[in-house]
């Protein structure tokens, strides 16, 4: 292992140092053929944070991955980790460990060997071997399976050997391949919070790479989110919900309704936008420069809308406010999803809380409707 | 109530009736036969129930058995054949391994055409392919001609009937059935578990020995296998381009049956041959078991 670590902190709260780019990838590409997999990435992650890389299938997630543990040399740009150069450093010199997708463990050997098998690459003495198995077999709760085969395993537990061999070298930087995606829902949410645990108490910087939102929102202390190849946007978990940068971000992360519209009005604080399919003006509390008449796009999450028979008082005359008929009502457990059909035909999504148990149905099918907002709600994108 | 057979019975009742008719009812009769003695007759053994004065009695000889373990010709023989097949292996392993990985790793186009390129030699005659290492082998053979012109050697080398020749024909005709199942087991093989030992520190070469090589080893036992047992009963390679002075245990049984007519002795011959191999092979195959249990 090559890496410095005379100036780390282990177990700080991550983000602490803001400054401190642990990792730091300068305009990193990767062409396959004519295919451009990574497309010029640039991107600092902090020491001892969790950075989700969150992206579809072929949006080039895997690939950075990939680079980042040294399978694939890139086709330019560079890797720093801890200030030293990547680029041309073999995985197996490398100071990174990751966890496959598939786990990878090898299926001829027992738990513990497969669990020993990186600190037998650095000639350990075998008691010392054998202590450090111990100790982080016990930290993932495996430490009576040391014996058992990785077939003998249900899923979960050969998650947590996963975890256990990637861990047990103490790299400073893990990376995680969709460390999730094998799990049933139930012991995902359970796993999470473990790994949330883990990654404290070793003070460990982990990148994680996921297609799953919801993963990428628990786990991740800060998001970047990829789409053919490029990072659309990077931030916390509530900037990227809240304040989606892009059309893909605001529609890739959670759903969101989208009203294509032109702007009439600008104000210090504020922007009128009128908006032929909601049938109304919307008028947001947010300045973006953009020219009078220009094209936007209001993005507005369902869970921000309300919904009632009468016409919502407060807001200011036909502004925010939109008529429509239900069409659908899905009833989920913790809240029901609304289908209103606009005025003029476009489907509007509206999630209510079921905050009274057993209570009656607040609205029928067919019924007439008015959807309004805050001014604060509606986020107005304009690429 | 007549017994009807099932389409499972019925199925499973022709290979076991194929190897009951064609290889335990003939392993039987020669089973009998080494346990008789030579007599000038036809069939030219004793039988096996004689009648004397109207009372059945059994003559079992073992002569025949005692007799291989007194001729030192019988014991060279069979010590000879068992290094001859196992160099043989080890040569077609150290040789086949490296194709094999080679083939496994390549891309699909390429792989099937160099996997019809293993198989292709099968499409001439085995006979006539050992007659050709004769014309490339002998003293002013395709070699030694090269040779001379090149200026390499000043007298014709002889590799004709040595045991390097028995090698060379034996590995040249067996390498196929070491390559396949080994490509067989390399091709199954995760790439990602290699990736893995690279990820954990480990070099190439280690991560081949502690990940790759022990995930072949039913792949290895299968090739040994099925390269070693033709290998020691083998007669037309040794014969045609082996040794005059030491003769493989193949040929000593047909000797023995076509030149002696001592079918007691060619018999005892076979069955020691079967018992030689049949003990190595429940081994192997025991430690193959248990290793496919444990790659699961």
């Amino acid at each position: 292992m090559n890496d410095s670590s005379q100036h780390s902190t282990p177990g700080a709260p991550a983000g602490a140092d803001a400054s401190s780019a642990y990792v730091r990838l300068s305009h990193l590409s990767k062409k396959f053929g004519d295919f451009v997999a990574v497309d010029d990435v640039s991107l600092d992650i902090r020491r001892g944070e969790i950075f989700c890389l969150l992206g579809g299938s072929g949006s080039g997630k895997t690939t950075l991955l990939r680079m980042l543990a040294g399978f694939e040399r890139p086709s330019s740009g560079r890797i720093y980790i801890d200030g030293a150069d990547m680029s041309a450093i073999p995985p197996y010199e490398r100071p990174v460990n990751m966890m496959f997708q598939s786990y990878a463990l090898f299926p001829h050997m027992t738990v513990a060997k497969n669990v020993a098998f990186g600190l037998e690459q650095e000639h350990l003495g075998r008691d010392a071997i054998r202590r450090q198995v111990g100790e982080i077999l016990d930290i993932v709760q495996m430490g009576t399976y040391g014996a058992r085969r990785p077939h003998q395993l249900s899923g979960g537990q050969r998650q947590r050997v996963a975890l256990a061999r990637a861990l047990v070298k103490r790299p400073k930087l893990l990376l995680l391949d969709e460390p999730l995606a094998a799990l049933d829902k139930k012991l995902r949410e359970h796993t999470q919070f473990e790994l949330l645990s883990i990654q404290q108490r070793l003070g460990v910087t982990f990148i994680v790479v996921t297609h799953d939102q919801e993963e990428a929102m628990t786990l991740g202390q800060r998001l970047g989110v990829m789409n053919h190849g490029r990072i659309a946007q990077v931030g916390t978990p509530a900037d990227i919900y809240e304040s989606p940068a892009t059309r893909f971000v605001a529609d890739f992360i959670g759903s969101v309704n989208m009203f294509e519209g032109q702007v009439s009005e600008e104000g210090a604080d504020f922007v009128r936008i009128s908006c032929s399919e909601l049938g109304c003006q919307v008028r947001a509390e947010r300045s973006v420069s953009c020219a009078g008449g220009a094209t936007v796009w209001t993005a507005i999450r369902p869970e921000k809308i309300r919904i009632s028979r009468q016409m919502p008082a407060g807001e200011r005359g036909a502004d925010n406010a939109a008529r429509g008929t239900v069409r659908e009502i899905a009833y989920m457990g913790d809240m029901s999803i609304y289908l209103v059909q606009l005025d003029s035909g476009k489907m509007m999504r509206v999630t209510l809380p079921n905050i009274r148990r057993g209570g009656e149905r607040p609205l029928a099918r067919e019924e007439r409707v008015w959807l309004s907002w805050h001014g604060s709600s509606p986020v107005v994108l304009t690429e | 109530m007549r017994w009807r057979p099932s389409g499972r019975q019925l199925i499973a009742g022709i290979p076991i009736l194929w190897l009951l008719v064609l290889f335990l009812i003939p392993f039987l009769i020669v089973f009998r036969i080494s346990f008789a003695e030579v007599r000038l007759a036809i069939p030219p053994y004793t039988p096996l129930i004689s009648w004397q004065h109207g009372v059945p009695s059994l003559e079992l000889h073992g002569a025949a058995y005692a007799f291989l373990f007194t001729d030192p010709l019988y014991v060279s023989s069979y010590l000879y054949s068992l290094k001859v097949a196992a160099f043989s292996t080890l040569c077609c392993l150290l040789i086949g391994y490296p194709m094999a990985y080679a083939i496994a790793r390549s891309g699909a186009a390429a792989r099937a055409v160099l996997l019809m390129l293993i198989v292709l030699p099968f499409w001439t005659s085995f006979l006539l392919r050992v007659y050709a290492w004769i014309g490339l082998l002998k003293n002013n053979g395709v070699i030694n001609n090269v040779l001379l012109y090149l200026g390499v050697i000043h007298h014709p080398l002889a590799l004709l009937q040595t045991d390097f020749a028995v090698y060379v024909g034996i590995v040249y005709s067996y390498l196929p059935f070491m390559i396949l199942p080994l490509y067989a087991n390399l091709e199954k093989h995760d790439v990602t578990l290699l990736e893995a030992a690279a990820d954990l520190g480990a070099r190439p070469w280690r991560a081949f020995l502690a990940i790759t090589l022990p995930q072949s080893f039913p792949g290895i036992i299968a090739g040994s296998l099925l390269v070693f047992i033709p290998a020691v009963g083998e007669y037309v390679i040794p014969t045609l381009l082996g040794r005059t002075d030491q003769i493989m245990i193949g040929r000593v049984l047909s000797d023995e049956f076509f030149e002696n007519r001592d079918w007691p002795v060619a018999s005892a011959v076979a069955i020691l041959i079967l018992l030689l191999l049949v003990i190595p092979i429940m081994l192997f195959q025991r430690l193959e078991q248990r290793e496919l249990e444990a790659a699961r």
